[in-house]
């Protein structure tokens, strides 16, 4: 009779081989190259980037590659890099409103001082298949002007003026570092926008839906949104100045939401927020839907028992590292305890039975 | 790129002294669950990252290490774990419970009793031992704070009712130092005696929940129960088809189509020891 306790150590080998077998295909076809992957797949590669927390095309290119263009296990290669890289410094807070945009709308205005810029989105196109071949690029030799010097301010700072929209008060907290330090509930929003910002694209687009379709309300109108590149700078505190050690893409959305107001206070709009590395469009919408309903406390509105309004459901299931983890571990052993249970179930039966 | 250098143990310096710091905190407090900076882990959250954090941050160059997964060396993710640590450290990796001094384990405690000097860690899926009674951490935070503790008491209560056993069968909670209440992570509850009173470090880690607890040398740790229906320890009623072993966990195997089962040790260090103890001194 044979009892298979032992093999593991073979069986993980040739499933290695396996995969880096399976990984490069038919070897007729050429192999793919990183430096393709970061040029031509750019949206996954920009996805990896904001979720996997670390801004990098080339390991962001490779992870995908590594991953079999599975984009958890991408972000998941990145995460577990990024963990073990040293701080050597913290970066001034990022400034967009001097943001080099590539696109920049607003949905609240027909113009706007800087003007619409509708920038390399799919919107306008027809879902269409380009046949076999191929979508047809196009190529430009030179390369696109750097509109730097353009005055595009933040739509929402035009409304306050007004008194139209609340302002955005600095706390003057220093924010925890959730990579850093546990989050403890409640927690504050600055810890909350952290995690939005490497939540899970689909995760984040579902609640947001939510929150549009009934489960909450939070009746965003799109007061801007840009994407585009914003200098990371980092002061050095011996020599008293501050250089630009990197430029970095993201994308920034800015909701108007539905007023507040009360005998003692004017209404006015108010703001969900929106930040995610990389071109995310789609996540960054999301994830500005998602802290708006987060608000309801502060904001003094009235609780509705709805997923989006519940701080620890949203942030406790929104990173798709731990959610993938959790959900997939249980395909690991577990025959002890299944025995365990399998006894008790047997005993509860023979009980059941001389009853 | 050229090969990547990590740290010894795979942690910089820096997060192993916090980690430290939560595993002392959580000696000094036993069974309270230590908030801690959790990192990503080369392996998934559910594979065993937070054993693995608290491993790295205790192991040093002369430590002997053994892994387990349900009892076996051999399993999948246990030699997964193992050969991990065997790239990150080169220490000395064994299979015999006896020589390790640091045994990272997964729904297990060996069949061997442990010795001082010896630290035990366990892989920790849930450390809210409220956690299926109440989902929000800010609750069950206060529940542990107030020592409300009485729900876990009417939940074994409901299943006495209910099926006329208390139908937990692992991850049994246990009373700390007659503190905290605890979860012992998914051990089958005849592991749950060996923890009271040990003489080793019993250490938990939970990477994905961010939480470290402990249990110091020779600590009170009790399963919960009444007077009327007390604690059992229940293991398959049979003996090991392999070395004979009454008193250890077994595994139940289907050996052919028929349905056909046979018991053998889960404890496999503890099986094959038997069988040589049985060739040599028969």
């Amino acid at each position: 009779m044979y009892v298979a306790v032992k093999g593991g150590e073979k069986a993980i080998k040739n499933a290695h081989d396996w995969l880096a077998q399976i990984r490069r295909g038919n070897t007729k076809i050429s192999e793919i190259k990183i430096s393709q992957l970061s040029e031509q797949l750019t949206l996954s590669v920009d996805r990896i980037i904001s979720e996997g927390s670390l801004f990098d095309r080339e390991l962001a290119a490779l992870a995908l590659k590594q991953s079999r263009g599975d984009l958890i296990e991408a972000i998941f290669l990145i995460r577990a890099f990024r963990t073990t890289l040293p701080r050597l410094a913290t970066s001034k807070p990022i400034n967009t409103t001097k943001m080099i945009c590539k696109r920049r709308i607003s949905a609240t205005f027909k113009d706007i001082p800087g003007g619409q810029n509708l920038g390399p989105t799919f919107d306008y196109t027809h879902r269409l298949l380009d046949g076999l071949k191929g979508p047809k690029n196009l190529v430009i030799d030179t390369e696109t002007d750097r509109a730097e010097d353009l005055d595009m301010p933040k739509i929402l700072d035009l409304l306050n003026k007004e008194g139209l929209i609340e302002d955005q008060i600095d706390t003057l907290e220093e924010p925890i570092d959730i990579t850093r330090s546990s989050i403890q509930y409640p927690t504050t929003r600055a810890a909350r926008l952290q995690a939005l910002s490497r939540a899970d694209e689909g995760f984040l687009l579902g609640l947001a839906y939510s929150t549009q379709r009934g489960y909450g309300g939070t009746h965003a109108f799109i007061g801007e949104l840009r994407i585009g590149l914003v200098a990371v700078n980092v002061e050095i505190p011996e020599l008293e100045i501050t250089i630009t050690v990197a430029e970095i893409e993201v994308t920034e959305c800015e909701t108007i939401n539905q007023f507040t107001g009360s005998k003692k206070e004017l209404a006015k709009f108010t703001r969900g927020y929106g930040l995610v590395m990389g071109q995310c469009e789609r996540k960054a919408i999301s994830m500005a839907l998602v802290d708006r309903a987060l608000r309801w406390k502060e904001l003094g509105e009235s609780y509705q028992n709805v997923p989006t309004q519940n701080e620890e459901f949203v942030i406790s299931h929104c990173d798709n590292i731990q959610s993938t983890g959790f959900v997939e571990h249980i395909k690991l052993p577990h025959y002890v305890d299944f025995q365990s249970e399998l006894e008790l179930v047997r005993k509860i039966r023979s009980q059941q039975m001389k009853d | 790129m050229d090969e990547l250098k990590y740290n010894f143990a795979y942690l910089d310096e820096q997060t192993k002294k916090t980690i430290r710091r939560a595993i002392l905190k959580g000696l000094s407090i036993p069974g309270y669950q230590v908030p801690f900076s959790s990192r990503e882990m080369p392996m998934p959250y559910g594979w065993g990252t937070g054993g693995i954090q608290v491993t790295s941050s205790c192991i040093k160059q002369d430590d002997t290490l053994k892994v387990i997964d349900q009892g076996s060396d051999d399993t999948t993710n246990a030699v997964s774990i193992r050969n991990f640590f065997k790239r990150v450290t080169n220490v000395q990796t064994t299979e015999d419970t006896n020589k390790a001094t640091i045994i990272q384990t997964r729904h297990r405690i060996p069949e061997i009793p442990l010795v001082e000097k010896q630290i035990l860690v366990y892989q920790v899926p849930t450390p809210e031992p409220f956690r299926f009674l109440e989902p929000s951490e800010f609750e069950t935070r206060k529940i542990h704070a107030l020592k409300e503790y009485g729900i876990m008491h009417l939940k074994l209560y409901e299943d006495i009712s209910k099926n006329g056993h208390i139908s937990t069968s692992y991850n049994y909670p246990v009373l700390v130092d007659d503190n905290y209440i605890s979860a012992p992570s998914p051990i089958p509850k005849f592991d749950n005696p060996k923890m009271n009173n040990n003489p080793a470090i019993q250490l938990f880690g939970a990477g994905r929940e961010q939480r470290i607890y402990a249990i110091p040398p020779y600590t009170k740790v009790i399963s919960l129960d009444f007077e009327d229906y007390p604690f059992e320890a229940t293991k398959a009623n049979a003996v090991c088809q392999l070395c004979g072993a009454t008193d250890s966990y077994l595994d139940e195997i289907i050996i052919d189509n028929a349905g056909g089962r046979m018991f053998v040790c889960s404890d496999t260090n503890y099986c094959h020891n038997n069988l040589l103890k049985k060739i040599y001194n028969p």
